[in-house]
């Protein structure tokens, strides 16, 4: 009976501590190169998704806007904040490109088409992305130190229990959404 | 449910690629070899490298007819994964990395889940698999040049040609975007052919220009007798090549250069 409370005891807390300390080992942070506001461009400059992330015209997603979106408005300061002054001197000016960190990254060996999803299936941004486009600060960029991939792949959760819909983008997460819709895709379609 | 369920279907059309090639327009020049390996990201092939362990996604043989000298003829017969409906190697893959494709009839090959057993490539009629002996080494700067549409193997994995994929996934993109499902590529072999020898269709579409070729009485495909149903079809008016589509190596018969 004791042999077994002590067992049991030794199995919780090892669980525990694998619960709470692994994602703490098994993941890295690394700090965005500059803070970027969706909202002050969305809600306050009044512009469109399109305006920054558009499709080009032969069907490949612009993905993350280059610094020549930027230099437009930020020749100068247009604001007061250390942030742009940041942007206007560090880049801007010396015309270095800002090397965003992008959570939704894939691996190489993934191929992902805005094209189908956004175009074809109409799908909303916030369906995979959830609030992304409304956020005021950029949280850092967190890897996992094994394989390199972002944490946004497997999810926030590591029981990935009550997760919400945008949470985690493994296979399982693209597979799952298309059984529900219908739609079929080979190896080759989500893979290169 | 059952009304979206029907909307899918009409949407997700279904595509049988497949590729005629014209011997007798083939000069055996090679240019399809070169394009297939820069499309595919394929390293340069270290000095040790030897015919066997080489990696020729496409690669095109020279035969000669069995005839005496002055009267013999040459042919260039371009080879590469023939697509069978019915794959072997699908057949024998104990890792299910290789997969016929319910969209495209395109013979998947997962390197990410291969663990290089090399079955396939016994499995393989038309020796168009090819495993990867060495890790892939660019030289310096060219990395630079690589496609980022196919991403590079490792060591220990097989490779076969995939009907150039990244090319496939780009024009699937621009229809989407152009709200078209008819997805029309060239791969890139198909492209660089000078002599055009090389056509691809839908081979599930009746009106697809390729149908007339497949039509005509020229037009043969390689080892029908497997049963693996290939979907790559060559023309040639000349019987002795066409013999070639069937021979039995058991019977002494040999057109290859050295016999
Ligand atoms: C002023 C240009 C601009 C506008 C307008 C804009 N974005 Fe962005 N977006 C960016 C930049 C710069 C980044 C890179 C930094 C980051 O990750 O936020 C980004 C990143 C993103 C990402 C994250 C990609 C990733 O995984 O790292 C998403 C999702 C996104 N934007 C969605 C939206 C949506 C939705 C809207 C419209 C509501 C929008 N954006 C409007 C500039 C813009
Ligand atoms: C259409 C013009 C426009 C474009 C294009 C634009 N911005 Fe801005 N941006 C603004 C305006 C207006 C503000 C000021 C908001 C405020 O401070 O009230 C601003 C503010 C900022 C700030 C300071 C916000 C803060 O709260 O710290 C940063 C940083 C910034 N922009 C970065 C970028 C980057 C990076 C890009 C390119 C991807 C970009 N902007 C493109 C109009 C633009
Ligand atoms: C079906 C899910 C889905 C939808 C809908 C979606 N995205 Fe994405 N997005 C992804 C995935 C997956 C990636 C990672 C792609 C990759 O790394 O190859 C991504 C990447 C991105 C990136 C970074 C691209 C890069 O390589 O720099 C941006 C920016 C982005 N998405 C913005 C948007 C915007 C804006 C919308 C709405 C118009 C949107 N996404 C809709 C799944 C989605
Ligand atoms: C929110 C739902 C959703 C998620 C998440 C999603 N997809 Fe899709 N996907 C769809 C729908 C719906 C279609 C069908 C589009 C059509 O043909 O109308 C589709 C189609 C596709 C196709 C084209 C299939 C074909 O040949 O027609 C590919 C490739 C694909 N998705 C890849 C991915 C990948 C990779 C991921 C994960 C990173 C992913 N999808 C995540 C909804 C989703
Ligand atoms: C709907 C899209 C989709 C389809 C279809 C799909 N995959 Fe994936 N696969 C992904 C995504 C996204 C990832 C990367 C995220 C992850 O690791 O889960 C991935 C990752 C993998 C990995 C892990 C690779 C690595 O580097 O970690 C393997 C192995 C794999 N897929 C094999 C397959 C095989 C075999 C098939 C066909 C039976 C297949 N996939 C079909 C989307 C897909």
């Amino acid at each position: 009976m004791r042999s077994a409370i002590f067992f049991l005891t030794g199995v919780a807390m090892m669980l525990l501590g694998g619960w709470v300390g692994l994602p703490k080992v098994l993941y890295k942070q690394q700090a965005q190169p500059l803070d970027f506001s969706h909202k002050a461009h969305v809600v306050k400059a009044e512009m469109d998704c399109t305006g920054c992330h558009d499709f080009r015209e032969d069907g490949s997603f612009a993905g993350v806007p280059k610094l020549d979106n930027c230099a437009g408005c930020h020749a100068e300061p247009v604001g007061t904040t250390a942030n742009e002054k940041k942007l206007v001197e560090a880049h801007v000016t010396p015309e270095k490109e800002i090397g965003w960190l992008v959570y939704s990254k894939q691996p190489i060996n993934t191929r992902f088409s805005h094209a189908i999803h956004v175009k074809k299936a109409e799908l909303k941004c916030e369906r995979c992305h959830g609030e992304h486009g409304k956020t005021e600060t950029l949280r850092p960029y967190e890897y996992n130190v094994v394989s390199g991939y972002s944490r946004d792949i497997w999810g926030r959760s590591v029981s990935r229990l009550r997760r919400a819909s945008h949470e985690g983008m493994k296979m399982d997460d693209c597979m799952d959404c298309h059984k529900e819709k219908g739609a079929v895709a080979g190896c080759l379609g989500c893979h290169r | 449910m059952a009304a979206g369920a029907n909307e899918m279907k009409k949407t997700n059309r279904k595509y049988r690629y497949g590729m005629v090639i014209d011997l007798d327009a083939c000069t055996g020049c090679g240019a399809c070899m070169v394009a297939c390996a820069a499309e595919n990201n394929l390293a340069p092939a270290p000095a040790k490298v030897t015919d066997r362990t080489s990696i020729t996604l496409m690669r095109v043989f020279q035969v000669k007819e069995p005839a005496p000298m002055p009267a013999r003829k040459t042919a260039f017969v371009p080879m590469m994964c023939m697509q069978c409906d019915d794959p072997p190697c699908e057949h024998v893959c104990p890792q299910q990395a290789v997969e016929l494709d319910p969209r495209t009839g395109i013979v998947d090959q997962m390197v990410q889940r291969c663990f290089g057993c090399r079955y396939c490539m016994a499995a393989c009629p038309f020796h168009a698999r090819y495993f990867n002996w060495f890790d892939p080494e660019w030289p310096a700067g060219m990395e630079q040049t690589l496609n980022p549409a196919v991403a590079p193997r490792m060591r220990g994995v097989v490779e076969k040609c995939d009907l150039c994929h990244g090319r496939f996934h780009e024009a699937q993109d621009r229809a989407a975007m152009e709200g078209s499902d008819n997805i029309t590529y060239q791969p890139a072999c198909a492209e660089a052919c000078p002599a055009q020898a090389i056509r691809i269709g839908d081979l599930n579409n009746p009106d697809d220009p390729i149908q007339v070729q497949i039509g005509k009485p020229e037009t043969f495909q390689f080892l029908v007798k497997l049963g693996t149903k290939p979907k790559m079809y060559y023309q040639s008016k000349h019987d002795w090549v066409k013999r070639l589509a069937e021979r039995d190596s058991a019977n002494g018969n040999s057109n290859r250069r050295d016999a």
